[in-house]
């Protein structure tokens, strides 16, 4: 429906950048007049964000819309840049495992035993078992978490505010979980290169046992209220929906692959940390849209509580001084205990180098992934031999899979725009960096 | 049979001869260099050989080597083939006075934004990208932050002592 | 809901220490009436009854979510409706890293607050730029916007985020009603550049 506007009507100056696409027009509130005669657009402009309830986390959809349809959408990120990348220049490894916390922050403890992982790939360390099976439980719980935020959340979405609540509780549980082991609840830094700072308590595994035997049923009563339940399937099935060649041609990975249906995890095709020694499923979808990738979540929490519950009873069959281990004997990298700094001239001698930040690195480059919460999480590493790495790049799969939301919601309506949004699970943190 | 290191290395050299060189596995997986002209070639070379089938790309980012003269940017290339389960690093080298490489974005849609990250970050100009802007920083920054010459911090705040944080 | 304990040995609960009564404010109190300046009974109306509009970026507002939730419920303070429109809320609460490019945004989100508003920084981005200390980050919202409250953590605690809510609270409370309206304010408002 077009329609000629009066001489000196005011229209709010939009610009187009080279694809068509509206240009973010944030900055540029002058208004300008048309001339006689001219013609209005067709469609509406929208703008979702940064500050938007809709938006978890700061970024912007600026949206076509026809009435409800939604014509493109261009998507502005950056609201959030912390330059971890140069900032990680200027820091020891050690130092490093704080700035991976707030990449991911809904799953940190993830992102800390990534960078773990990869300094001692780099650096050539082995770990005894124990260690690995104690990092497999927090992992597993931190996906748990991760996840739990996410599909609640689009439950919150769809309008349902009830299963978030309700879960919340559970999530307090996870930290509470943390804060045992490493003091705080939500951006842990915990474990060191080598291990972890201090041994599991046995509150610890107490306050374990009590999640999960009581989390099951909580969670069998959550998926009650969302997985066959009319509303929510209508709202969820088939919208947002993407080809499994396609979301490998966006570099999908995480979950949102998994449920377009190609089963690739990094814990499978590459373990680490032990996990070959585990027996688990990888849920798989079929038409990659709202509801599967609902479902694969769903269904990959039960799969992190088999997981956990294996890691725990294999740690309980560690008997006598195998069962105090929580560390490797690695003195260059790991601080030696405080008896041995009185003591022992070459343990004080590393500890105060750890301290001074004076190890350095050997050179090289390594690439190393784990299974994030939302994907392949990868870590390019390359050291000239200083004590800072010389680069160091975060593979963040948040940041790669959010240039496919255009495709996704393309021609969908804008409620489900929302919906996809919030069911991709975009973390703020992990887009900018 | 299995692909290995040693018969992705083979073919590379059978089809390029020696514009392909440094090949090492010294960081675990197998990296090579090239020239930067050559890399869309490689590229789709990699991506559409039946026995190599690299079609996934994990990573693309870019580094910036003060030392080198004359090829002091690099742009990495992390590959996967998620069949045979194998990974690849390929890097193409540019000067920082003439800084065109071209894109891989028509191949691998996820290297639309990695590229404009890699642009924003060192100041790399992909050719044919669709939409080279910046992507992390504010629009009106006029510098390329992550090379080495710049320093971390916003050397305009008034609040934080430089003295006393060590870098007077 | 099943309660979830995880305390080895709890103690029992005394009813006393979970009630405290309200502070009343000074005035005379009589047979039916109680008489008292109008800026107690307004902040005391306020401070009862903050909308607070959630300006979350990053880590400290999952930690917010846990507030908001059932756990460390903020809808004790009065504010159990939160909004995201600031043209009907009082309270700015910015929580998570401030980037420069999100700068302006925060300032036009303020400035379309109506008078009487707060702002509350919380953690430790907001306060001063974090461990942030990058060319990218505002280094502290109070370089674009006035604050009142700070709350340092990285993330702070719910406890800490609720003190702080607290700190706001007795701020409303005894605030003048002449505040919004003299000199002193405005020569606050004009240093930010704000008319």
């Amino acid at each position: 429906m077009m329609k000629c506007l009066e001489e000196g009507s005011l229209i709010k100056r939009v610009n187009y950048n080279s694809t068509g696409a509206i240009k973010n027009s944030m900055e540029h509130q002058s208004h300008i007049t048309l001339p006689k005669g001219s013609i209005e657009k067709t469609t509406t402009t929208l703008n979702i964000g940064p500050t938007h309830p809709a938006t978890h986390g700061v970024f912007q959809n600026i949206m076509e819309v026809d009435g409800e349809r939604v014509v493109s959408t261009e998507q502005t990120v950056g609201y959030i840049h912390r330059a971890f990348e140069k900032l990680a220049e200027r820091r020891p490894l050690y130092q490093i495992t704080p700035i991976t916390d707030r990449l991911n922050y809904c799953s940190s403890p993830i992102n800390n035993m990534g960078w773990h992982i990869t300094c001692e790939r780099f650096l050539k360390l082995d770990l005894p078992k124990r260690v690995d099976y104690l990092r497999v439980i927090i992992m597993e719980l931190a996906r748990i978490s991760d996840h739990l935020i996410c599909n609640s959340i689009v439950g919150v979405d769809t309008g349902a505010y009830t299963g978030f609540l309700y879960v919340m509780q559970y999530r307090e549980l996870i930290y509470e979980i943390y804060e045992e082991v490493c003091g705080s609840r939500l951006t842990t830094n915990i474990g060191r290169i080598g291990g972890f700072e201090r041994n599991f308590t046995n509150t610890a595994f107490t306050k374990l046992e009590k999640f999960l035997n009581e989390y099951p049923k909580v969670l069998k009563e959550f998926e009650s209220l969302f997985a066959r339940n009319r509303i929510f399937m209508e709202r969820t099935k088939g919208t947002g929906g993407i080809s499994a060649e396609r979301a490998l041609n966006y570099g999908f990975t995480g979950p949102n692959l998994r449920a377009a249906g190609v089963d690739y995890d990094v814990r499978v095709q590459q373990p680490y940390s032990s996990y070959q020694d585990f027996d688990f499923k990888v849920p798989v979808g079929t038409t990659g849209d709202n509801y599967d990738r609902f479902l694969v979540r769903n269904a990959e929490m039960y799969e992190s509580i088999s997981i956990i519950k294996q890691a725990y009873q294999k740690i309980q069959e560690f008997k006598g001084t195998d069962a105090e281990v929580y560390h490797a004997d690695v003195p260059e990298y790991y601080l030696p205990k405080k008896e041995d700094v009185y003591t022992k001239m070459e343990a004080l001698i590393w500890h105060f180098k750890i301290i001074m930040g004076e190890i350095e690195l050997p050179k090289g480059q390594i690439y190393s992934a784990v299974e994030g919460g939302n994907g392949e999480l990868g870590f390019y590493l390359v050291s000239d031999g200083g004590r800072t790495p010389f680069r160091l790049h975060f593979r963040r799969p948040c940041f790669i899979y959010y240039q496919a939301f255009e495709e996704l919601i393309k021609g969908g309506m804008l409620s489900d725009a929302v919906v996809t949004m919030s069911s991709l699970n975009l973390i703020a943190g992990e887009l900018d960096a | 049979m299995a692909l290995s290191n040693e018969t992705i290395q083979n073919k590379l050299i059978e089809k390029f001869g020696d514009q392909v060189l440094n090949f090492s596995t010294a960081s675990g997986i197998l990296s090579f260099e090239s020239s930067k002209e050559i890399n869309l070639k490689v590229l789709q070379f990699l991506y559409e050989e039946p026995s190599l089938a690299f079609t996934f790309l994990t990573d693309l980012c870019g580094v910036n080597y003060p030392d080198n003269v004359g090829a002091e940017l690099v742009v990495v290339y992390h590959l996967h083939n998620f069949s045979e389960n194998i990974r690849l690093r390929y890097s193409v080298s540019t000067s920082i006075n003439e800084t065109a490489v071209f894109t891989a974005s028509k191949l691998f849609e996820s290297a639309n934004w990695m590229e404009r990250e890699t642009y924003d970050f060192f100041g790399i100009n992909f050719i044919g990208h669709p939409n080279l802007k910046r992507i992390l920083n504010v629009d009106e920054m006029d510098y390329f932050p992550l090379r080495k010459e710049y320093p971390l911090e916003d050397q305009t705040r008034i609040d934080k002592d430089d003295e006393m944080f060590g870098r007077g | 809901m099943r309660p979830v304990r995880f305390n080895l040995n709890p103690k029992e609960a005394e009813i006393s220490e979970a009630i405290s009564m309200g502070k009343a404010p000074d005035g005379v109190p009589g047979d039916g009436f109680f008489a008292t300046q109008l800026s107690s009974v307004v902040g005391l109306a306020r401070k009862n009854s903050l909308w607070p509009l959630p300006f979350a970026t990053s880590c400290c507002g999952i930690e917010f979510m846990a507030t908001m939730a059932s756990h460390y419920d903020l809808s004790r303070f009065g504010s159990e409706r939160v909004g995201f429109s600031p043209r009907q809320c009082d309270l700015l609460m910015v929580m998570g890293t401030i980037a420069k490019k999100m700068a302006p945004v925060l300032r036009q989100v303020y400035l379309q607050m109506a008078e009487p508003r707060w702002v509350i920084a919380v953690g430790a981005c907001a306060s001063s730029g974090g461990i942030f200390d990058t060319y990218s980050v505002l280094q502290g919202i109070d370089q674009v916007i006035p604050v009142d409250v700070y709350v340092p953590g990285c993330p702070p605690r719910p406890e800490a985020i609720i003190d702080g809510f607290m700190k706001i609270q007795d701020l409303v409370g005894q605030e003048s009603i002449r505040r919004r309206n003299s000199e002193k304010y405005s020569d606050l408002l004009n240093s930010y550049g704000i008319q």
